[in-house]
C-alpha cells in the first residue's frame, strides 16, 4: 500500500533535482567544458605571423612541448610545487593539529587567524613579501640591527623567494583540510593507543597520521595543483629568473601571441593534473583496502 | 590475597572542581570490583587515575606493588575497555586486537597466535579481516575486550562498556564478563551507573558519590546493610525514615519514625548516645497480609502494625504498594504478585504488617 506513493514520491523530484542542478551544469558547460574544448582544438592548430589562429591540423605544438627546454620547466614546476607541498605539510600539520585539538571555544578564533590573510588582496600580500625580502627590506634591516657587520641576504628574485611565496600563498589550503580531519579524530582513540603501550611517537605514526591522511591528501591536492601552475608569484618574487610552466603558458598567450602552443602546454598541464588526481584517488582508496 | 591496585589518599582537582576527594582503595588480586555511582560522581576519574590518563593532584597510585603514579599509560600493566570501544577504524579486527602486541614488539608468530586465542576467547574467530564498521555493537564490544585482554594486563579497566548495548545483550555480556574474569583470574575494575549490573557481576562494590567512596562491600552487604542515605537510595529502593528515640532498655530501643509509627530495634544497631537517626527499610522487607491470623506467620517479627493500602501498582512479577498507618506513616512495600497466602491486594484494603528488627538499618544521613 505504501509502496506506490513511495515510488511516485521518488520519481517526482528526479526532474526537480535536474532543475536544481541546471545552473551549475550551465556554469560548468559555459566556463569549463567549452573553454577546455576550445583549448584542445587550438592546441592542434597553427598560427600565422601576427598570431592569428589558423584552423589547420598539426601535431607540431605537442612536438614542441617535448623540447627539453619545456620538459625541464615542467620538471622544475613539479619540483617547486612538490617542495612547496612538503613544506606546507611540515609547517601546516602541527598548526592544524594544535587548532584541531584546542578547546572548542578557541578553535574558531584560531581558525580565523589562519584566514585573516584572505581579507587582503593576494597581490598586496605578495608585494608585502617583496618589501620584507628585498635587499634594503625589513628582514635585512632587522639582521643589520642584530649584527651590523653581516652581509645582507640576497633573497628576492631567487628560487628561495619563490618557494617562500608559494608556501605563504598556499599554507591555509593545507591547514584547513588537515584541521578538518584532526577535529574529527576521536580523542579516545589516542588514549586507547597509549593504553595499549604506544608512546607519543608510535601514537602519532600508527594512529594519528593514518586517520588524518584524508586531510593531508586533500591539502596536497589543493596546494600542489595550483602551485604547479602559479605564475604571479614567480613573476613578482622570482623576477622571471626562475620561470615555471605557468609563466611560460602565460607568455605564449600574452607576449609571444602563440595561442596554439600555449594551448598545447595547457593541455599537457591539465593531463598532468588529471593523472595526479587519479594517483591521489588510487592512493586514498588503496589505504582503505590494504592492511597497513 | 595480595593487593593488586592500591589508591593511597588520592585527590584529583580540575581547577576549582574536586573530582576525587581523598580516596583510599585497595583492590585484591583477581577481584571483580565495581565503582558504582551517578554520572559526575568521580568514578570515571578514579578509573583514569588507574589507567594513567590523569595524574592525581595528591596521593599515589600503586599497581602490583609498584608505585605507578608517575608512569604514563603506556608503561602501566593495565588495559582499558573504553565506553565507546575506541576501535581503530583504519585497522581490521585482527590488527586492532594485535595493536598492543605490535607496540610491545611481540614476534609475529606469537602475536598471531595470541590474537587468534583472544578472538576465540570472545567468540569472534574468523572475523579478523573485518573492519570495525562492519561489526554489530556487541561484536565491537568483544573486539575491544579482546584487544585489551590480549596484552595480558594485571588489571583490566572497564569504563561503562555495556552502556551502548540493548538490554538483552547487556544481560548476556554481564554474565560473559563475569565468566571471563573467573576463567582468566585477572583483576577487573568496572565502572557503571547501573546498580543491577554492579550487583550481578561484582565481588565487591564501591559506591562513589561526590568524589568519595561512600561504602565498600559485597553486593549483599551493600544491599542489606547500606551505610549511608545515598547508598540506600542509589542501590535498590528504600524507605528512609527519620527516627526519634523514645525508650531505651538493656537490649532494645523504641523509636518513633516520621508519621508517628513506633518501632523497636536492637540497641546494638542504634548509634551510641544519639536521640535521632535515619532508618532505611527495603520495601520487600515489609511483610503484609490481609488477615490478622496470617500475620502471626511473622510472629517472631519485633514490629507489627496495621495499615491501609493507599496505592497499588501491579508490575507483573511484583506488586508495588504504598501503605499508610493509622498515625500517618507512609511506607513503600513490594510483594510478589500475590502474598505468601495467595492474597491479591487492592487499594483501600486493610493489611496487617510485620517488620523484623534486623531489617531496620540505621544509615548515616550525609
Amino acid at each position: 500500500m505504501s509502496a506506490a506513493p513511495a515510488v511516485s514520491d521518488r520519481s517526482t523530484p528526479r526532474w526537480r533535482a535536474w532543475l536544481l542542478l541546471a545552473p551549475m551544469v550551465a556554469w560548468l558547460t559555459l566556463f569549463v567544458v567549452v573553454p577546455t574544448a576550445i583549448l584542445i582544438v587550438y592546441s592542434f592548430c597553427e598560427r600565422d605571423e601576427v598570431g592569428r589562429v589558423l584552423f589547420t591540423f598539426t601535431l607540431e605544438n605537442y612536438h614542441r612541448v617535448l623540447d627539453p627546454v619545456y620538459l625541464w620547466i615542467f620538471a622544475r614546476s613539479i619540483g617547486y610545487a612538490g617542495l612547496t607541498t612538503v613544506i606546507c605539510i611540515a609547517v601546516g600539520y602541527p598548526v592544524a593539529y594544535c587548532i584541531g585539538r584546542a578547546r572548542e571555544e578557541w578553535r574558531q578564533r584560531l581558525l580565523l587567524l589562519v584566514m585573516v590573510p584572505f581579507w587582503t588582496s593576494f597581490l598586496i600580500r605578495t608585494y608585502a613579501w617583496i618589501t620584507i625580502l628585498k635587499q634594503e627590506g625589513l628582514l635585512n634591516g632587522l639582521l643589520h640591527q642584530l649584527s651590523p657587520t653581516a652581509s645582507p641576504l640576497d633573497l628576492l628574485y631567487t628560487p628561495t623567494a619563490v618557494v617562500i611565496g608559494l608556501v605563504y600563498a598556499y599554507l591555509p589550503f593545507m591547514i584547513l583540510p588537515i584541521y578538518g580531519s584532526v577535529e574529527k579524530l576521536d580523542g579516545s582513540l589516542i588514549e586507547a593507543a597509549h593504553d595499549l603501550g604506544a608512546g607519543p611517537l608510535r601514537v602519532f605514526s600508527a594512529v594519528i597520521i593514518p586517520l588524518t591522511l584524508p586531510g593531508i591528501a586533500a591539502g596536497t591536492l589543493l596546494v600542489f595543483v595550483p602551485a604547479v601552475g602559479m605564475f604571479a608569484i614567480t613573476d613578482l618574487m622570482g623576477g622571471a629568473r626562475v620561470p615555471l610552466i605557468g609563466n611560460v603558458i602565460q607568455n605564449q598567450f600574452m607576449q609571444a601571441r602563440d595561442w596554439p602552443f600555449g594551448a598545447a602546454l595547457g593541455a599537457v598541464f591539465m593531463a598532468l593534473f588529471a593523472v595526479t588526481y587519479w594517483v591521489m584517488l588510487k592512493f586514498g582508496a588503496g589505504e582503505e583496502e590494504t592492511p597497513a | 590475597m595480595s593487593t593488586m591496585v592500591d589508591l593511597r589518599g588520592v585527590t584529583k582537582r580540575f581547577g576549582a572542581f574536586t573530582a576525587v576527594n581523598d580516596v583510599s582503595l585497595e583492590i585484591a588480586s583477581g577481584e571483580f570490583l565495581t565503582l558504582l555511582g551517578p554520572s559526575g560522581c568521580g568514578k570515571t576519574t578514579l578509573l583514569r587515575l588507574m589507567a594513567g590518563f590523569d595524574a592525581p593532584t595528591v596521593g599515589s597510585v600503586w599497581i602490583g606493588g609498584e608505585d605507578v603514579t608517575q608512569l604514563p599509560p603506556y608503561r602501566r600493566p593495565v588495559n582499558q575497555v573504553f565506553q565507546s570501544y575506541a576501535l581503530f577504524p583504519h585497522l581490521t579486527v585482527g590488527e586492532n586486537v594485535g595493536f598492543g602486541l605490535r607496540m610491545q614488539q611481540v614476534g609475529q608468530a606469537e602475536a598471531a597466535a595470541r590474537v587468534a586465542e583472544a578472538l576465540a576467547l570472545v567468540s569472534l574467530t574468523g572475523l579478523d579481516t573485518r573492519r570495525p564498521h562492519q561489526l554489530s555493537g556487541g561484536q565491537r564490544q568483544r573486539v575491544a575486550l579482546a584487544r585489551a585482554l590480549v596484552c595480558r594486563p594485571k588489571v583490566l579497566l572497564l569504563d561503562e562498556p555495556l552502556s551502548a548495548l540493548d538490554a538483552k545483550l547487556r544481560r548476556a555480556m554481564q554474565l560473559e564478563l563475569k565468566r571471563l574474569q573467573r576463567q582468566l583470574g585477572i583483576t577487573f575494575v568496572f565502572v557503571t551507573h547501573d546498580q543491577e549490573e554492579a550487583l550481578t557481576m561484582s565481588d565487591r562494590i564501591a559506591i562513589v558519590n561526590a568524589g568519595r567512596i561512600e561504602q565498600l562491600g559485597t553486593a549483599h552487604e551493600i544491599y542489606h546493610r547500606p551505610a549511608t542515605r545515598f547508598a540506600a537510595d542509589f542501590v535498590g529502593q528504600a524507605n528512609l525514615l527519620e527516627a526519634q528515640l523514645l525508650l531505651q532498655d538493656a537490649e532494645t530501643v523504641q523509636v518513633a519514625v516520621t508519621g508517628g509509627l513506633e518501632l523497636s530495634l536492637p540497641l546494638a544497631a542504634w548509634p551510641v548516645g544519639a536521640t535521632t537517626a535515619l532508618i532505611a527499610v527495603r520495601p520487600e522487607k515489609v511483610h503484609v497480609a490481609k488477615r490478622r491470623a496470617r500475620s502471626n506467620f511473622y510472629a517472631s517479627a519485633a514490629n507489627r502494625f496495621e495499615a491501609r493500602i493507599e496505592e497499588e501498582i501491579f508490575q507483573g512479577a511484583t506488586d508495588h504498594l504504598v501503605i499508610v498507618t493509622a498515625t500517618g506513616t507512609r511506607l513503600g512495600v513490594v510483594v510478589a504478585n500475590e502474598s505468601a497466602f495467595g492474597e491479591i491486594f487492592h487499594e483501600g484494603d486493610r493489611v496487617y504488617c510485620a517488620l523484623h528488627a534486623d531489617d531496620l538499618v540505621v544509615v548515616r544521613a550525609d
